[in-house]
């Protein structure tokens, strides 16, 4: 039974999703943890967002929210918008009308996420037969074309087997297969290959990118990796601490990087251009907690630029002055005089006290 | 779709959130410091049942003014007395002394026994493991009932001999737990890395295995001290049990007559309520005793 | 065994010198799988060797071979002139002092149940080193050099720290016995990047302070090139090529290197170019492919590759390859 939103062309065109001020808190013994607090972005059709961040920015629980996967102890708020229909909030039964058919997802790991006791086959075709109302041998003939298109090499003989009998990136395959099963129009990608060996993920970040072409779908990579997300996104959105810090088309964000986190971030990851035994900058510190974060700038503990400003007042996300899709939150971004001052100091300094 | 219900489950384990946040999700709660109390009760009266101001519970107190016993509960007998007049609170509180006794001991020896044999097995592995691992699969495989009953009836029937038989039970489940347990943590790294640090195997499992699987066999503890004080119930009924002094089971069987069930139910059911309490607040300490650091674990 | 040959080892002031290892697991009854098949490689004074492969090829294991705690089933492991495989379990004991690991799991490598200053004083208390008030001195200056205040090390146990703190307080076990190698397993993988860098600085600080040697296994080529003077490549078990990093990085000469290298995605959308260069993935080390072990997914493979193994041999440059048909033109050898 597939479940067609009705709102569906009332939207305007492009705009498939739409989420403002999106806060997800999570009650716990310690307090209110503020996972994700004060999202706002949209996503066109068609389009791939990266969304960037380290463990605790809030990039997993955000995509979570999105997909209405949270435990019942999350306290949300907000407004989610797909297709122009408000779904945050929506329980699991109504939920389910859209995963699968206008929402789905691909895990990190390949082995939880598939079940081990039951054959591949019956894995893909059974959400064909719910979602699709598809008859049997339909629904075999749908299944094999769709493990043609991930690329697995004989697809009948896949169908019979177990998820064991895989490897890795084979599952991962079939993960994505499952996940385009019903022609979702949004495909969350967490992590997708984060498990897998380097010549395996460009393999199937690839794959997810041409699936995307060919079915004129959304995309959101959720990743920790700048290098994922620079050669297969149209869009990145920066998280930090629960917050949205910098969102900007890839081109555009990784030629003016405007927030000194992603710049930090950007330096800390050693690059196979410079020679061995480079000095790699660090961002001293850790993640905020996220149920006592600081009252400024929530990177302002670890900031290297950070001024007494950034400690008192929370910058608002703002437009830069390059590009009117790219936004951030910073007092003193990138290129300002405050900023470029403290780093002429800093880049004098490296290789003496970088580690913090 | 299955896949996303699943992960829906496991979100709260894998969380986004600051590394600290998780830690204390859960605590003990109040109901398990209830359970505690209750346990501190019934232990302190138990040890100090002699020298409380209680009935001699062999006394047999005929009063004339209540006419023929069993008396119902009272202000004098609080829980009642037995066919011979006896009070049964306080024949409760002495039973509890032998019937605690049992459950002590039996699982005391267990943990010792099975433990020991568990983590050795679980730590070398090898020859010794399958030879251990056989042993405890025929001990439980062998009927519990017709090995109590055959050395309870074969030897005198003692208190030792009634807690021994029980604890002699109770080995194999505790040493398969202590063994998987071994086995779960022998393979983390920590142990690798006390090994290559030099350390000799009596150090790596007294210091770095044992406070790990204390944990999880402490909680089996409770619960197998539950087992053992309502399997010393059992025996009482087919005779079996202590042979001196009271215990609950005997109490129990002493009221449990269909006359007196239905003419005086204080005299079973009083010995009944408190090893229901008792039995009850033991499981239900374990659990979560179990589960708190069940949680510490997946936060790490 | 059709070894790898040996021409890429070196003379020298050579710390740990592998030759010939090999290590086999039993799989079923009958079967074996060669986890590492036949690898030689020799690590100076003061030197990192990197070591780099895809899960699988071996790498691992054979850190943990070199330490002795998975036995090889063959090859010899001398470090500083000792043999290992050949110790009895107290000699072993005392060498193993010189030699510490550290692992990739920063919280599964911590007791969890125990005060986080006591596993790491732990090494000093098992070989009795010194009075107690030595120790304890001693380990709150480690701790202190690794960025960890004691105190609060001395009061908590590891759920209490972040994991780029578990890895630190590793480091400073490994530290304690002042050893001679330290042999790094992944000990950045399971870090966020900005931690990483701080872990990755930190070893580099830590290993000119205390004139260490060491052998960093990841399979981030960029992470290992970073911290690397010679870095190693890894197939199902087998080098297939070692140089200085440098050197490696500007003219992989295996065409597995080559693909490495452009596998790894790049922070910068101008220089990500779509196109795999590679299908497939590593094979089952169980049933490994005849002759080269990476013919059936080379671009350059012909019948030779699938038939002998090749060697290693010199392109120059303390630069060595072990390939039929390298990228870069082999010199020939006097």
């Amino acid at each position: 039974m597939t479940v067609r939103l009705q709102t569906e062309g009332r939207v305007s065109e492009g705009t498939l999703l739409e989420i403002a001020d999106v806060k997800t808190h999570f009650r716990t013994e310690r307090g209110l943890v503020r996972a994700v607090d004060g999202v706002t972005f949209s996503l066109e059709r068609g389009k791939a967002l990266g969304i960037v961040g380290e463990s605790g920015s809030g990039k997993t629980v955000l995509s979570r929210t999105i997909m209405g996967l949270l435990p019942s102890t999350a306290v949300l708020s907000g407004s989610v918008r797909f297709a122009g229909q408000e779904i945050l909030g929506l329980d699991a039964r109504q939920m389910r009308h859209l995963w699968g058919s206008e929402m789905s997802m691909v895990f990190q790991n390949p082995m939880v996420s598939l079940n081990p006791l039951m054959k591949i086959g019956k894995q893909i075709i059974e959400p064909l037969q719910i979602h699709l109302g598809m008859d049997k041998t339909n629904a075999v003939a749908t299944a094999e074309r769709l493990l043609r298109d991930v690329r697995i090499p004989e697809p009948e003989k896949r169908l019979g087997q177990f998820p064991h009998e895989l490897s890795g990136g084979m599952r991962q395959r079939v993960m994505i297969a499952i996940a385009l099963a019903c022609g979702p129009t949004l495909l969350f990608a967490d992590e997708p290959t984060t498990a897998l060996d380097v010549t395996v993920q460009a393999q199937i970040l690839e794959l997810i990118g041409e699936q995307r072409k060919d079915r004129n779908m959304s995309v959101i990579l959720v990743t920790h990796d700048l290098g994922v997300v620079a050669g297969h996104t149209d869009e990145i959105a920066v998280m930090y601490g629960g917050r949205l810090v910098e969102k900007a088309p890839t081109r555009e964000l990784f030629a003016n990087m405007k927030m000194p986190y992603t710049k930090s971030l950007m330096r800390s990851i050693p690059k196979l251009e410079d020679p061995s035994h480079t000095r790699l900058l660090t961002i001293p510190g850790r993640p905020p907690d996220l149920v006592n974060p600081p009252k400024g700038c929530r990177f302002a503990p670890r900031c290297a630029y950070a001024r007494e400003k950034c400690v008192q007042h929370e910058p608002p996300l703002i437009v830069s002055d390059t590009s009117s899709e790219h936004f951030y939150a910073c007092w003193y971004p990138v290129g300002s005089p405050e900023f470029e001052e403290r780093d002429v100091e800093i880049m004098t300094n490296v290789g003496v006290g970088g580690s913090a | 779709m299955s896949e996303i219900e699943l992960v829906a489950d496991e979100i709260t384990n894998q969380d986004d959130a600051s590394p600290e946040a998780e830690l204390i999700t859960r605590r003990l709660g109040w109901a398990f410091w209830l359970c505690v109390c209750w346990l501190v009760v019934i232990v302190l009266a138990a040890v100090l049942a002699p020298w409380l101001p209680l009935k001699d519970p062999n006394a047999n107190l005929v009063n004339r003014d209540l006419g023929r016993p069993p008396y119902s509960p009272s202000s004098e007998f609080w829980f009642g007395s037995d066919q011979d007049a006896r009070d049964v609170f306080s024949r409760t509180i002495f039973g509890a002394r032998v019937s605690l006794t049992v459950g002590f001991v039996a699982i005391a020896f267990g943990m010792v026994i099975g433990g020991t044999l568990g983590i050795l097995s679980g730590y070398f592995r090898g020859w010794w493991d399958r030879i251990i691992s056989f042993a405890f699969v025929v001990l439980l495989s062998f009927p519990a009932l017709v090995l109590a009953i055959l050395i309870t009836s074969l030897l005198d029937r003692g208190l030792m001999t009634i807690s021994l038989t029980l604890g002699f039970l109770a080995i194999a489940p505790v040493g398969r737990l202590a063994r998987a347990t071994t086995i779960q943590y022998a393979e983390r790294e920590f142990v690798v890395a006390a090994r290559t640090l030099g350390a000799r195997h009596p150090r790596i499992i007294i210091r770095e295995l044992l406070p790990n699987v204390v944990i999880p066999m402490g909680a089996l503890a409770l619960l197998g001290m539950a087992v053992a004080i309502v399997a010393e119930g059992g025996l009482a009924f087919l005779g079996l049990s202590v042979q001196k002094e009271e215990t609950w089971g005997k109490l129990i069987l002493l009221g449990a007559g269909s006359r007196d069930l239905e003419k005086s139910p204080w005299i079973s059911m009083a010995p009944i309520f408190i090893l229901f309490l008792t039995v009850l607040a033991l499981n239900f300490a374990g659990d979560k005793i179990r589960a708190y650091f069940d949680v510490k674990e997946t936060a790490l | 065994m059709a070894g790898t040959g040996t021409a890429h080892l070196r003379d020298g002031d050579v710390v740990l010198r592998v030759d010939d290892l090999v290590v086999e697991f039993p799989m079923g009854r009958h079967a074996t799988v060669s986890a590492v098949a036949g690898v030689s490689f020799d690590v100076l004074r003061g030197e990192t060797l990197g070591i780099v492969g895809e899960s699988g090829c071996g790498k691992s294991t054979t850190g943990r071979a070199i330490m002795q705690i998975t036995a090889p089933t063959s090859g010899t492991v001398s470090f500083e002139g000792t043999d290992l495989t050949s110790l009895s379990y107290s000699d072993l004991r005392e060498a193993r002092t010189k030699i510490q690991m550290i692992f990739q799991d920063p919280i599964s490598s911590l007791n969890p149940r125990r005060k986080v200053r006591d596993s790491v004083k732990d090494p000093l208390d098992i070989w009795q080193r010194g009075s107690e008030a030595q120790r304890i001195e001693l380990v709150n200056s480690i701790l202190e050099q690794v960025g960890i205040d004691p105190e609060r090390a001395a009061e908590s146990r590891p759920h209490q720290f972040s994991g780029g703190q578990c890895q630190r307080i590793s480091i400073a076990r490994a530290l304690v016995l002042d050893p001679t190698l330290i042999i790094c397993d992944e000990p950045v993988s399971a870090l966020d990047v900005s931690v990483q860098a701080q872990v990755l600085n930190l070893l580099e600080d830590l290993k000119q302070q205390y004139g260490l040697t060491l052998i960093f296994i990841a399979h981030d080529l960029a992470v290992v090139k970073n911290i690397s003077d010679r870095v190693a490549v890894m197939y199902l078990g087998k080098l297939c090529e070692v140089a200085s990093s440098d050197d490696l990085y500007g003219r992989p000469a295996h065409p597995y290197t080559n693909v490495l290298v452009e596998s790894i995605p790049i922070p910068d959308p101008e220089l990500a170019v779509a196109g795999t260069t590679i299908t497939g993935e590593p094979p089952s080390p169980v049933n490994p492919p005849s002759g080269c072990r990476f013919h059936p997914r080379c671009p350059y493979a012909d019948d030779i590759c699938s038939r002998t193994e090749p060697t290693m041999r010199s392109i120059g440059d303390g630069h060595f390859v072990a390939c039929h048909h390298p990228l870069v033109t082999p010199v020939s050898i006097a």
